[in-house]
């Protein structure tokens, strides 16, 4: 293991969004926020409790869900999508590095930064609403899992993308969609029988049930299912990386 | 302007003996085989080439736009595949030993690539640790002060000019120490001063024994950095040559009178020249050598002959072959 190629791309990757902390950093905790105040204080008031927690509360788990899938996807995708773009990534495929050291730099840079701003807007989220996290172990893991599935699928994208606008195309069309509509502000309890049967096909459903579960012991399905999802989840997006390196697909004619 | 490297140099002999004559200079620092490379789509960009590159040898690879230089030394260094043969970089697979091999290779591309917004140090130093080699600010200093960065450590990419960029990519590719430096088309857009100075650098790596592949298509430029010349040409290397003895080949001017008088043929007083008509008549072609400094170029003797012989000349010009037409001559006379 080339140890030291795999800090240089870490640190450098992490300096990246030091350099563009307004974006980075200030950006989603102020989008959190306006989240909160429209939904949490001035929707959430006149909405009784849902599962037995405040509507500003249960809502939490989905907003920082919300957050940390765009924004894995967005870190990772540029990451790679911009040398890609500059043309500067003959450095990191000539360099003596393995595919693995490549994704572990890149990734882990992008899941570690998520994870950073999931803890910023737990704490943002706490000035707002009281909660409790009932299983703090359990709720570190999905975050951990979560950033680093999605910074997997945001390295996929940066791959796949020849443009700008096909690397906008997944987060908005597919990835903000499937958020929104994956129980971030509702229990699909609410929803008819019909969509109810829909949105169990949203695999985003299973994450911010599982996280919720973490924080409030409730969910929309058990922990296990959760748990299965995001796992299959990684094992299909590493599968993908693996498939991209060994075929050199847009990277390696 | 000076680079100094920390390891030991190597040999590096004014002009290096011939692969085949076995003087022990060791084994070669690359060994291409049988290198070929069909895209996606059938187009074979290269085909069959074998090619060694002796330790410590200035190696230009000249070629037309499209020859297939750039994928040639794309393959060498691990941004293209083979389609079928195989590269050794000292002795190491280029695929099987990645690791070996790639860390012994700086490569300078072509095309001014860099990532805009961050700083000439930051991303010299990012380039050494990308290549696993652990931080080394004196090193990086004096990379930079030998291509006159050092000033500009501070500034972000995008505040350099295009000449300054192309340092930097020559510092990025010198920041691990690489044994083997690839520059593909080094001083193309690039203004004179720089062009020289970029010369000074290349023979100063040669001096510390740094194994140097560049490719051009200015005959120039092979002309002054290079030992030996290889000449590629759609996808085939036509031929690898002491540069010496292609510059013969390549040094060849015409020499165009135009008569006032058409001529039926060349006139006896004048066939100890090497002439031919041309123009129906109307032109006499001379054919000579600018290389052979040592006996003439054989014009004063031929302009006496003429004047003796009373033939009167209208015009005159003369006329170098462009590298398209050399290579086309190469490939004939190498068919």
């Amino acid at each position: 293991m080339n140890l030291q190629s795999v800090k240089t791309i870490y640190l450098a990757e992490m300096s990246r969004s030091l350099r563009t902390v307004l974006q980075s950093i200030v950006s989603p905790v102020v989008s959190t926020s306006l989240y909160f105040v429209v939904f949490g204080a001035a929707i959430g008031s006149r909405i009784s409790e849902v599962d037995g927690v405040s509507y500003g509360a249960f809502i939490v788990p989905g907003l920082i869900m919300l957050m940390l899938l765009t924004q894995s996807v967005s870190t990772a995708s540029f990451g790679i999508f911009f040398p890609r773009f500059s043309g500067s990534i003959y450095e990191i495929l000539s360099a003596p590095i393995s595919y693995f050291e490549i994704v572990l730099g890149y990734v882990g840079a992008a899941a570690t930064k998520s994870l950073i701003l999931g803890l910023i807007v737990l704490g943002t989220a706490r000035l707002f609403v009281p909660f409790t996290i009932q299983h703090p172990l359990i709720m570190l893991l999905f975050l951990t899992l979560t950033a680093l599935t999605f910074s997997l699928l945001g390295f996929i994208i940066g791959i796949w993308a020849d443009g700008f606008e096909k690397l906008q195309l997944v987060p908005l069309l597919v990835v903000t969609p499937l958020t929104f509509l994956g129980g971030t502000f509702y229990s699909i309890d609410m929803l008819p029988p019909v969509w109810q049967a829909v949105t169990l096909l949203n695999p985003v459903v299973y994450l911010v049930s599982g996280f919720r579960w973490s924080f409030y012991g409730t969910g929309d399905v058990s922990i296990w299912a959760s748990l299965l999802v995001i796992a299959l989840f990684l094992v299909v997006s590493l599968a993908v990386v693996n498939w991209i390196f060994k075929s050199g697909y847009r990277l390696k004619p | 302007m000076t680079i100094s490297f920390n390891h030991s140099p190597t040999a590096a002999p004014e002009e290096a003996p011939p692969l085949d004559s076995g003087s022990g200079i060791g084994s070669p620092m690359i060994q291409v085989e049988s290198l070929s490379k069909v895209f996606q789509g059938g187009f074979q960009a290269l085909k069959d080439v074998s090619l060694e590159i002796r330790r410590g040898e200035v190696f230009a690879l000249l070629g037309p736009n499209g020859a297939g230089k750039t994928t040639l030394i794309s393959v060498i260094c691990g941004l293209v595949n083979a389609t079928t043969g195989r590269v050794l970089v000292d002795g190491h697979d280029n695929v099987a030993n990645y690791r070996q091999a790639r860390s012994l290779i700086g490569l300078v591309p072509q095309e001014l690539t860099n990532e805009a917004f961050t700083t000439v140090w930051d991303t010299v130093s990012f380039s050494r640790g990308l290549f696993g080699k652990p931080r080394d600010p004196a090193h990086i200093e004096k990379v930079l002060r030998a291509l006159t960065l050092w000033e500009k450590r501070d500034n972000r990419l995008l505040e350099l000019s295009g000449g300054m960029k192309r340092r930097v990519l020559i510092a990025k590719a010198l920041a691990h120490q690489p044994k083997v430096l690839f520059l593909d088309e080094p001083t193309a857009g690039v203004d004179v001063e720089l062009r020289r100075e970029m010369w000074d650098v290349v023979r100063q790596l040669r001096d510390h024994g740094v194994t140097i592949i560049l490719t051009t298509h200015y005959i120039e430029e092979a002309e002054e950095m290079a030992d030996r010349i290889g000449v590629i040409r759609r996808g085939e290397l036509v031929l690898v040559e002491e540069k010496g003895a292609l510059m013969r080949q390549l040094g060849r001017k015409e020499l165009t009178l135009h008569l006032d008088n058409p001529l039926t043929e060349v006139p006896a007083a004048l066939a100890g020249h090497e002439l031919t008509l041309d123009d129906e008549g109307h032109a006499l072609v001379y054919t000579y050598d600018v290389t052979r400094q040592d006996e003439g170029t054989g014009i004063t003797g031929l302009l006496a002959d003429l004047e003796a012989t009373g033939i009167r000349v209208k015009d005159l010009h003369t006329r170098q072959s462009s590298l398209e037409e050399i290579f086309v001559s190469l490939v004939r006379e190498n068919a």
